[in-house]
């Protein structure tokens, strides 16, 4: 269950609108390493987490991604709030227009649509906690390239400049999140089970009958 | 302060105070037992909900439960402005 606050995580005040910045920002809504995929990754993922802490890191970082999602979203409906035809023509979003004016949809830069094969589920806490450990690093690296093209545009910048530092300390709490996995399990063999699956163990650790 | 406070500088604190939490909240996630960090998240737990009641009674609720309950027969919460909203306009 979730509350609703009518305010964003960090504000995003836009005057200036610019088609081609929100063609590129968009990716960040619904793109392969956006906020949509994260969010739904780390909420379908939570229910097979083996301890209280994993589980608590996944639900609480998955509902900041939900306040990210919303903080980039809005980036992208001011970016295009007010654009003119002539703007919209000239910067190539013309193919967006078409099919959304200019409403917010979760769509790449290149156009892909949203799509859930960008994240997996796989019910092996040792398996989703990496993915999650290189799907933070994959939007940092994301909000890095955004930010080579907005650095002279303090106004976009500046609330991207936040969510890149958020994916550093979600990566940091899924690291903690893994070790707490870890240190309950075989320290020879992390791999040797699925914790969530094999209860008692039934694959290839020694002593499973 | 409650005076000379405008709505931005007090959303602007709500947010600062929120955004601590957030962190708070991570943190202490993976670290239950720090007592430094329980002490502060107490605090800022605190300091947040004053900071939401006081926004809802001059300005009206950014929650459901600060909402302020007067005789008048408004629905206050829709009220607000959406957090994406250009100043004076509705989207």
């Amino acid at each position: 269950m979730w509350n609703y606050e009518k305010r964003l995580q960090y504000p995003v005040n836009i005057t200036q609108p610019n088609a081609k910045i929100a063609q590129y920002i968009m990716s960040q809504y619904g793109g392969p390493d956006g906020e949509i995929s994260a969010s739904m990754r780390y909420l379908s993922q939570r229910f097979t987490m083996p301890n209280r802490m994993a589980a608590a890191v996944l639900n609480d970082i998955a509902t900041e991604e939900l306040a990210h999602l919303e903080m980039v979203s809005t980036i992208v409906h001011q970016l295009t709030r007010d654009l003119s035809m002539e703007e919209i023509e000239k910067s190539g979003l013309g193919p967006y227009y078409i099919d959304h004016t200019v409403g917010v949809w979760p769509q790449a830069a290149g156009g892909v649509p949203f799509n859930a094969c960008e994240f997996q589920s796989k019910g092996d806490p040792i398996t989703d906690l990496f993915e999650n450990l290189a799907a933070e690093q994959k939007a940092r690296s994301t909000y890095d390239n955004i930010l080579r093209v907005v650095r002279d545009m303090p106004e976009i910048a500046d609330p991207i400049k936040f969510l890149r530092a958020r994916e550093v300390v979600h990566f940091q709490r899924f690291g903690e999140a893994l070790r707490s996995i870890q240190e309950e399990l075989d320290a020879k063999n992390f791999y040797a089970f699925n914790p969530s699956f094999d209860n008692p163990c039934t694959a290839s650790c020694e002593g499973c009958k | 302060m409650k005076q000379n406070c405008s709505r931005q500088q007090l959303m602007a604190r709500i947010n600062e105070v929120s955004f601590a939490v957030n962190d708070m909240n991570l943190y202490l996630d993976t670290h239950p037992c720090d007592e430094k960090a329980l002490v502060y998240c107490r605090e800022l737990v605190q300091e947040r909900k004053k900071l939401l009641k006081e926004y809802a009674e001059i300005y009206g609720p950014l929650t459901i439960d600060s909402t302020v309950w007067t005789e008048e027969s408004v629905w206050k919460w829709m009220e607000q402005p959406f957090p994406w909203e250009k100043e004076g306009g509705c989207r």
